[in-house]
């Protein structure tokens, strides 16, 4: 489970990047972070990892409670927590396979163990005869399931994804998303931070809204509602 | 880990070039200063164990002489032993140490060689108070010290004992700040990878490991090249080594011949030393670096 109790998140100089947010999700759930650039979508899943404290408030991931987690504790935190980014963050010099083991590598596992898994989650996510190729030789969208099978490989129980779709095209948008699905019908938590409303609005489900830091909106089967300006600016990019 | 740390060294070989030829030469300088300081001390043990004083006795001395100063000398409380070595005993002596060159052997028989004791006092400052006792003893004919021979030894032991220290301790600051200078440099090259890791859920270790081994492993291998070096110099100066170092039995004992087990276990011992020495250097200059610029939260 994590909750948040009146987080609030301030950087020096600059306005608040959350303010005040107090919100429960349970396990299992399926839940998108929405909001336009600078809403503190980011900020709210660094902040579950503990790759940032809040300034005021608390946020709780199971017991453990992010501000007051020792420093040698935050590596096991993080072993609960898989996390996909927008821009992959794989490690170009090792195949896809590497990659995907090295999350498994971290826990000490076994080589046989390593090998038997990382197979199992290469097939989940539609990679297996690749994985003996190197991240540049990927399309994105094929790196973006290698990131995300590195990210469930040592069966976390909560899965972040910041903006995981953000650099792919609408097609592999949409498959990645089927990814994340079975991913959470497997029971793991999944939390989406996304800009793309067609997928938001496709699934119908929890969706939290977050506007220059404040929670605007936390709706059971929430939808996308892209602002007029946003829409004709849209629009013209697709001219 | 030991995969990881390798291949690092393998990706950069010119940086891991430059930190085994420091250690090494470290090493190289750290180990001869450490052979001649150990050999000279045990030089200078060997001379210590020796009788202090030596008194030698006229001819016209009967051996009531020397065993009336014996007496006296061990009724002062002040010596730990003394030993009377009559001219038969001196003889014997005389034919042990040139038992090679029988012309030596022809010209000497026991009357022109003197009886003599040997004293040891129980602490050197006693020397002084027994002096005036010994030269007063009658048919004494010449006291030679020991303590000259050994204050002679003792400076030059450390003389090379502190100039060692010195360039070692140079030498090994300089090892340790170029360990940690490459090690900086990966921590830097590698910041993505570490920050990717970090956000895996890598456990400090795990991510510390590779560079500390990394160091280690420079260390060692420096260490290990310097002793290749250092073991063929004793080897190649050792009829050398055994001519002048020879008297003393531990010395002679271990040079005696390359294939003794005395020779291999101080080479191996000394092998020892020197890599866990060096990893031990190497890993330290890696500490330092990750602390300085490898901060895991």
């Amino acid at each position: 489970m994590i909750r948040f109790e009146h987080v609030s998140k301030n950087f020096s100089g600059h306005s608040s990047a959350l303010s005040d947010i107090t919100v429960e999700i349970k396990d299992g759930e399926f839940v998108f972070l929405i909001g336009p650039s600078g809403a503190g979508k980011t900020t709210f899943l660094r902040l579950l990892i503990r790759d940032q404290l809040p300034s005021e408030g608390k946020v709780f991931v199971d017991d453990w409670e992010i501000g007051t987690l020792h420093k040698s504790r935050i590596h096991l935190l993080r072993r609960k927590i898989g996390m996909v980014f927008q821009d992959f963050k794989l490690l170009m010099d090792r195949t896809v396979y590497e990659n995907v083991a090295l999350g498994l590598d971290i826990l000490g596992k076994k080589q046989e163990e390593i090998d038997k898994r990382v197979l199992e989650v290469l097939d989940l996510v539609g990679l297996s005869d690749k994985h003996n190729l190197f991240p540049l030789q990927l399309a994105a969208g094929e790196m973006q399931r290698t990131g995300i099978a590195r990210a469930i490989v040592g069966a976390p129980s909560i899965l972040l994804a910041d903006e995981p779709t953000g650099n792919l095209d609408q097609q592999t948008a949409s498959d990645i998303l089927t990814i994340f699905q079975q991913i959470n019908s497997l029971g793991t938590t999944v939390i989406m931070a996304t800009h793309n409303a067609g997928i938001v609005n496709d699934l119908k489900k929890r969706t939290i809204a977050l506007k220059k830091g404040v929670m605007v909106s936390d709706e059971e089967k929430g939808r996308y509602r892209v602002s007029p300006k946003v829409k004709e600016k849209k629009s013209h990019e697709d001219d | 880990m030991i995969d990881i740390a390798w291949k690092h060294i393998r990706r950069s070989p010119y940086q891991a070039f430059a930190a085994v030829l420091s250690m090494f030469l470290t090493f190289l300088l750290g180990g001869i200063f450490f052979l001649t300081t150990v050999s000279s001390m045990l030089v200078l043990y060997y001379f210590e164990s020796k009788p202090q004083i030596t008194v030698f006795f006229t001819d016209k001395a009967s051996a009531d002489d020397a065993t009336s100063l014996e007496k006296t000398l061990e009724n002062s409380g002040k010596v730990a032993s003394v030993k009377y070595v009559s001219k038969e005993d001196a003889l014997a002596i005389y034919r042990e140490q040139n038992k090679n060159d029988p012309l030596l052997l022809e010209m000497v028989t026991a009357d022109i060689l003197p009886a003599s004791l040997e004293i040891s006092a129980k602490d050197p400052k006693f020397l002084q108070e027994l002096e005036p006792v010994i030269k007063e003893a009658s048919g004494v004919e010449e006291v030679v010290y020991q303590k000259d021979v050994v204050d002679t030894l003792l400076m030059w032991t450390k003389a090379v004992r502190g100039i060692g220290i010195i360039l070692a301790s140079l030498l090994a600051l300089d090892s340790i700040l170029i360990t940690m200078t490459i090690i900086s440099m990966k921590i830097a090259i590698k910041r993505d990878e570490i920050d990717i890791l970090k956000l895996l859920g890598a456990s400090p270790w795990y991510i510390r490991g590779p560079f500390v081994l990394e160091g280690g492993f420079y260390g060692a291998v420096g260490a290990l090249v310097a002793w290749c070096i250092i073991a063929g110099l004793v080897v190649w100066l050792r009829p050398f080594l055994l001519e002048f170092l020879g008297i003393v039995p531990t010395l002679e004992s271990v040079l005696a011949s390359p294939t003794s087990k005395e020779f291999l276990l101080s080479v191996g011992g000394f092998l020892g030393g020197l890599l866990g020495t060096g990893f031990l250097l190497g890993s330290f200059g890696s500490i330092v670096a990750l602390g300085r610029y490898l901060k895991i939260e």
